[in-house]
């Protein structure tokens, strides 16, 4: 059913479905977008999707979309809703199965320009150095015990074993340890999924990419970034571990759906009261897959150092390979936020959404303080990824967020029907891009076509307040699952 | 005409359009035939279940408190046995499927990436969009999948 009979323009790049568009919305929704891309989301189901969102109980404002938004599974892609913690719901939906699902940027000193032709011999040594792909084990063999530690301690334990560095911990979100982790709350089958996958890249839309900085801002000078820099763009998960402990709430949760007595209109949106035992039983164990996450992003910077050591004989450190930042942009967290001049606790779903927050928020790393905090953008393999960074502006309107990405234009199967694997690969080697892939059809699906402008993404949210953009890179080689 | 209508009663799955995600479609005569071919398909958007040879066997069974949060659970049984021990499956028998139990068997071997020609990750099977029902003595299931 189309929505655009029940939207109006509320401010430039902002758009407002009212409440009394479906039966049971508990407040508006706000699509962040211009025109098109909402008439878009509107044939793709996704304005509909925002509106079931809304329908969430102890939802506050709006339930949000950020201009990347697309057809999801219960909640839209890009979407974000804020519950209150003390009357409100978690939905494991709202976070999504790929728990911290997110994107690191690891800054080098170098130029590309001067290390242009090391990149294929580089790319096949990343290649060789991170598993990817399906039931790939991962070269950290743990038990079970050191598992819980590390999704107790998050990348703080990997740190103390000699796997990534002290300083790269500020650069996480929540210092690298997400609160209130408790891994008695992970079931044995997401222990036994995840065992084996820490730093292991995944497939799909995930992906190793090193791209040249081509534009900048005066900012970004203050984030270490210039033009010409050569810098590494990570993108994966919590992996099987979180995919489970997804699968195990809904379940959960499902059967006490009768108990709270909701009704949703999608059941993917099934939900628990965050003061619940199922509520928070989840969020202990959501606090392990964030972890989890972060641990699996900062073991695949290890090896990245590790091959760009062999290959410079020089220490990472002087090859400058700082971690700029590593956001998540599946979570739930729990933030205090202003609403109607009051100061709420509120559970913030972001489903496909990145945190952006101004500097003086108390959860923003001190040497982001000026700034605001980093914001990595990934577009799609063919075309530019940014940086950008959060404003004041935002936490006004999205509760701290803005995009997470391009977002998906065409469905992978249409995808797949259209495009060639290994044509775009040559295709995409014509325009300077290096490729490896673990199978053609799976790089079709992920070809650039298949996805938004990026740029348009980014223009909107920057458009909106959303954020700031600091840098734009350009991709020189791929590395997919 | 006629081998056109046979081959649409032969068909045990098809691949759903759905922008971010993927879907399949599953028939059978029988809520047991059906989950089969649902995982059939299931597995066909992670390598190629005809190029699996083998006739190793593993046992999969499922339980929940109705039909459709059952195929959910059957499904994710499947994926855990794919992800965690290594299994490409190219067939399922299925010896019961009530409303709210299954058991059935996976037929196969050891997962190649080369051979069985690996192509992705399911993540998970969803709630959302989720169809199962008889109509007429034919079966048919949807799920989407987070991939």
């Amino acid at each position: 059913m189309s929505l655009l009979g029940f939207v109006q323009e509320v401010e430039k790049f902002t758009w407002q479905i009212s409440a009394g568009a479906q039966e049971g919305m508990r407040v508006p929704g706000i699509v962040f977008g211009d025109r098109e891309l909402l008439e878009k989301a509107d044939a793709d189901n996704a304005l509909q999707q925002v509106a079931n969102v809304a329908c969430l109980p102890g939802i506050v404002r709006a339930s949000l979309a950020m201009p990347d938004i697309h057809w999801g599974y219960g909640f839209p892609i890009g979407g974000v809703a804020a519950t209150r913690v003390d009357e409100g719901v978690i939905s494991p939906g709202g976070v999504g199965y790929d728990i911290s699902c997110g994107v690191r940027l690891v800054k080098t000193s170098m130029r590309y320009g001067e290390v242009k032709e090391r990149i294929p011999e580089l790319l096949d040594m990343l290649n060789a150095s991170v598993p990817k792909g399906l039931g790939t084990k991962g070269r950290l063999h743990m038990e079970r015990r050191e598992m819980e530690r590390l999704m107790a301690r998050g990348a703080r334990e990997l740190v103390a074993k000699g796997i990534g560095w002290e300083e790269d911990l500020e650069a996480m979100e929540e210092g690298g340890c997400y609160a209130g982790a408790d891994p008695s709350k992970v079931s044995d089958r997401a222990f036994a999924r995840g065992k084996d996958q820490v730093g292991t890249l995944g497939s799909g839309n995930h992906f190793l990419e090193m791209q040249v900085v081509d534009q900048v801002t005066p900012e970004a000078e203050k984030l270490g970034i210039f033009e010409g820099q050569l810098v590494i763009m990570v993108h994966s998960g919590s992996r099987g571990l979180g995919h489970q402990v997804c699968t195990d709430y809904i379940e959960v949760m499902n059967k006490k759906l009768e108990k709270y007595g909701y009704n949703l209109p999608d059941r993917q949106l099934v939900c628990a009261p965050v003061q619940s035992r199922e509520g928070a039983d989840y969020l202990a164990a959501m606090a392990c897959a964030a972890n989890f996450a972060m641990c699996n992003r900062e073991a695949i910077t290890h090896w990245i150092r590790d091959c760009f050591e062999r290959a410079f004989k020089a220490e990472a450190r002087k090859l400058g390979m700082e971690v700029l930042y590593d956001v998540s942009h599946n979570l739930a967290k729990q933030e205090e936020h202003r609403v109607d001049g009051r100061t709420l606790t509120l559970m913030v779903h972001r489903k496909g959404a990145t945190r952006a927050f101004p500097g003086n928020r108390p959860e923003v790393a001190e040497r982001y303080a000026e700034t605001g905090q980093p914001v990595i953008i990934p577009g799609d393999m063919g075309s530019h990824s940014y940086v950008l960074v959060g404003t004041e502006e935002s936490l006004e309107k999205s509760f701290g967020s803005t995009c997470h990405g391009a977002g998906r234009a065409m469905s992978r199967k249409a995808a797949k029907k259209r495009i060639r694997g290994e044509e775009l690969k040559k295709r995409l080697e014509s325009e300077g891009i290096l490729v490896r892939a673990g199978h053609p059809a799976g790089l079709a699906e992920e070809a650039p076509e298949a996805y938004k402008d990026v740029q348009a993404v980014v223009k909107i949210c920057e458009g909106a307040g959303l954020s700031r953009r600091v840098a734009r890179m350009r991709p020189v080689a791929v590395m997919k699952g | 005409m006629k081998r056109l209508k046979r081959l649409k009663r032969l068909k045990r799955f098809e691949a759903v359009e759905h922008t971010a995600d993927v879907g399949v479609r599953a028939y059978g005569k029988s809520r047991a035939e059906v989950f089969a071919n649902c995982a059939l398909g299931m597995v066909s958007l992670m390598y190629d279940p005809e190029s699996v040879r083998g006739s190793g066997r593993a046992r999969i069974e499922a339980r929940a408190p109705e039909e459709k949060a059952l195929l959910v659970a059957w499904l994710s049984e499947i994926l855990y046995l794919v992800e965690v021990e290594g299994w490409a499956f190219g067939e399922f028998v299925v010896d019961e499927a009530s409303g709210t139990e299954a058991r059935g068997w996976g037929v196969g071997e050891p997962l190649d990436h080369e051979k069985h020609r690996v192509s992705g990750e399911v993540k998970a099977p969803t709630y959302h969009m989720l169809e199962l029902a008889e109509r007429g003595g034919r079966w048919e299931a949807q799920v989407i999948f987070d991939v």
